[in-house]
């Protein structure tokens, strides 16, 4: 009983809940919604916010907010976009398929390092610095680029391919599951999700990013380093920025300097609110995130099926992120209260 | 009797001296602000015997009027401790509500009404969950951004609405030789600019930025104030997104796109504290014709328009890092 309880008062339920209820309620409609088709629409949707939200959970639990994670992930794609393009220019032959992956996320890494250094250097609010750092990593993908698009032609096969072949696939003979694989990328965002947690839940700087986020005055007072601890979840967030801005020439075959990544910081926001993360800092989990993001795919899944134009998907993510903040103040002062009971 | 005649031996409890004047005014932001608006003139005028052309700086003004009206408002939220990131959506969505509703047929002055009527209630939004539901208004305005620019994508579709002829062209109409939008930030430059410094009313803003918990308990009724504050805004950002309307003859879902990073520039450049309690209108006023002079003078000059998002990025963090380095410099 206390454990269903426990299960009920879980945030994380909730989510999975909203998730359930509201297949359900477009598969009564459309019933093609409940397929494994969709399933794999659905989950195709996901892993680049996925991988970012991860990062951006951290700063968001770390009481800040990372605004420039859609132009890190645009200038470290196109980074890795021009190393295909131009190897043999630069280098006089052509780099192995698997190079973008490690300079995309050392180039999001250093991104991330140049907002955090900002933010801890000169004790400024993370919103005001990442919204500047926003528009100047924006800039520097069109300097870098000559406002050029790196087209589909330069990107390896093997990267494309990752988002199309699977490790493996389900025997035909299934009657279910058969045909039915999962992509290369979705598998790395959930790898990414498991690391995530493991190094919030079982390392010390993981929990020391809890404790900041829970009092940034008592953090410090207690021995963390804070400076070191924001230093480490900006560079994650870049890091992952970079990482997804790699799946995203992946996902789609090409990266521009101007539609790639633009506004993807709203859409990871809004999956990690509605996760349960709270802004006040302290509060989330990866499990929740995982769900949010896995929810605001489902809703992206959904629209084209139901009619709703596509146009319609930036009003909804913003209806999200409102709603999610609702709950936040809902659970938390509830929170409040239940704790007020328990004292005598 | 003057206060240095007063035949009191010093102590610890005396009152620091009172810095001297020129001092006082050295080290404000705003004087910052208007150096660098100097050097800016100047360099400018190196770039190109053009750039001195008044009427040529004026006619640019325009192209960054709106979100300079808007500044002037938001500067004044930021004092009061809050920030709002939406008016650049808030501009696009009352725009096209009311370029959609001309095009239906409703008579334009309707047209206007219901768009600024939208623009309040944006305004009103915003302040129910900051102020009514005490969540922080970065992270709602940070949603209602994106709420509000989804919806004008719902109206408005991907296409262009036009507006009708004689409505075209706010921007042509001169007052004195200098167009109208311009007159009209300088007027609500001095307006907002008394309001503030020489009212009740704006002192109050002050105290609720510089604490807001001790203005409470001194009587302030800061919910009301910032709720006004944050209908202010709504509202007058409803009139830019018209005005831009009127200016670029026709509305799209993009209009004012990234205007949030300028008019926060503005705020910043201008010396405008980020947590609240210090800053000036003079400041973003300064500011305002600063980023239009180092705009202007870029293209002037032949830069490239990314070249300017990196500029206006570096400017960004460089004013702030400034501000916060002047203000912990002087006794708070």
């Amino acid at each position: 009983m206390n454990f269903l309880r426990t299960l009920l008062v879980r945030r994380e339920a909730g989510i999975a809940v909203m998730i359930v209820l509201f297949c359900l309620a477009v598969g009564a409609v459309k019933p093609q919604f409940l397929s494994l088709d969709q399933l794999r629409i659905i989950l195709l949707l996901t892993p680049l916010i996925m991988i970012a939200a991860m990062g951006q959970m951290m700063v968001i639990v770390a009481r800040h907010v990372d605004l420039s994670i859609g132009s890190t992930l645009g200038f470290s794609a196109m980074v890795s976009g021009m190393l295909y393009r131009f190897d043999v220019d630069w280098f006089g032959f052509d780099v192995p398929w698997w190079t973008g992956i490690p300079v995309s996320v050392v180039v999001g890494a250093l991104l991330g390092f140049g907002n955090g250094v900002l933010i801890q250097l000169f004790r400024l609010p993370a919103i005001i610095v990442t919204l500047g750092t926003l528009s100047l990593y924006r800039g520097l993908t069109f300097i870098i680029s000559n406002a050029k698009q790196i087209d589909r032609q330069w990107i390896p096969s093997e990267i494309k391919g990752l988002s199309q072949t699977s490790p493996f696939t389900f025997p035909e003979f299934l009657p279910i599951v058969g045909k039915f694989n999962i992509p290369w990328i979705v598998i790395l965002a959930f790898g990414i999700a498991i690391l995530a947690y493991l190094f919030l839940m079982h390392t010390r700087m993981g929990r020391q990013i809890y404790a900041i986020g829970s009092n940034p005055v008592a953090a410090p007072l207690r021995g963390i380093n804070v400076t070191q601890v924001n230093l480490a979840v900006f560079t994650i967030s870049g890091a992952l920025a970079g990482l997804a801005g790699i799946m995203y020439a992946s996902r789609w075959g090409f990266v521009n300097p101007s539609n790639t990544g633009n506004g993807f910081e709203f859409q990871v926001i809004a999956a990690v609110v509605i996760g349960g993360v709270s802004i006040n800092g302290g509060v989330g989990t990866v499990l929740g995130t995982v769900l949010g993001v896995l929810l605001l795919g489902c809703v992206a899944a959904a629209l084209p099926l139901l009619g709703i134009p596509g146009t319609s998907q930036a009003a909804i993510y913003g209806a999200v992120i409102l709603l999610a903040l609702l709950i936040d103040r809902t659970v938390r002062r509830q929170g409040i209260v239940s704790l007020k009971r328990v004292r005598p | 009797m003057s206060a240095s005649e007063m035949p009191s031996a010093p102590s610890s409890q005396d009152a620091a001296p009172p810095r001297p004047t020129w001092q006082v005014v050295l080290v404000r932001p705003e004087t910052m602000t208007f150096l660098l608006l100097i050097a800016g003139v100047f360099a400018g005028s190196q770039l190109s015997p053009f750039f001195l052309d008044v009427a040529y700086i004026l006619r640019s003004f325009t192209l960054y009027s709106e979100f300079a009206i808007v500044a002037l408002v938001l500067t004044m939220v930021i004092i009061a401790g809050e920030i709002d990131l939406s008016p650049a959506a808030n501009m696009a969505l009352s725009a096209c509500i009311f370029a959609w509703m001309q095009q239906a047929g409703v008579p334009i002055p309707l047209a206007i009404g219901i768009g600024l009527l939208s623009g309040l209630a944006m305004g009103a939004l915003n302040a129910i969950f900051v102020i009514g539901l005490q969540l922080p208004s970065i992270i709602v305005t940070i949603g209602t951004l994106t709420l509000y620019r989804g919806l004008a994508q719902v109206i408005a579709g991907d296409k262009s609405i036009r507006v009708p002829e004689w409505f075209i062209g706010i921007d042509k109409v001169m007052i004195g030789g200098i167009p109208l939008p311009v007159v009209a930030f300088i007027l609500l430059a001095i307006v907002l600019g008394f309001v503030l410094s020489g009212t009740i009313f704006g002192r109050q803003i002050y105290q609720i930025g510089t604490n807001e918990v001790a203005a409470r308990h001194a009587g302030i009724r800061t919910a009301r104030i910032k709720t006004g504050l944050f209908l202010g805004i709504g509202l007058v950002a409803a009139i830019a997104g018209i005005v831009t309307a009127s200016r670029l003859g026709s509305v799209r879902y993009d209009l004012g796109l990234g205007g949030e990073l300028q008019m926060v520039l503005m705020a910043m450049l201008g010396g405008t504290y980020i947590f609240g309690g210090r800053g000036t209108i003079l400041g973003t006023f300064l500011a305002a014709w600063l980023l239009v002079i180092v705009s202007t003078g870029m293209i002037v000059a032949n830069v490239l328009p990314a070249v300017q998002l990196v500029v206006l990025g570096v400017l960004l963090i460089v004013s702030i890092v400034a501000t916060n380095f002047i203000y912990s410099r002087t006794q708070r």
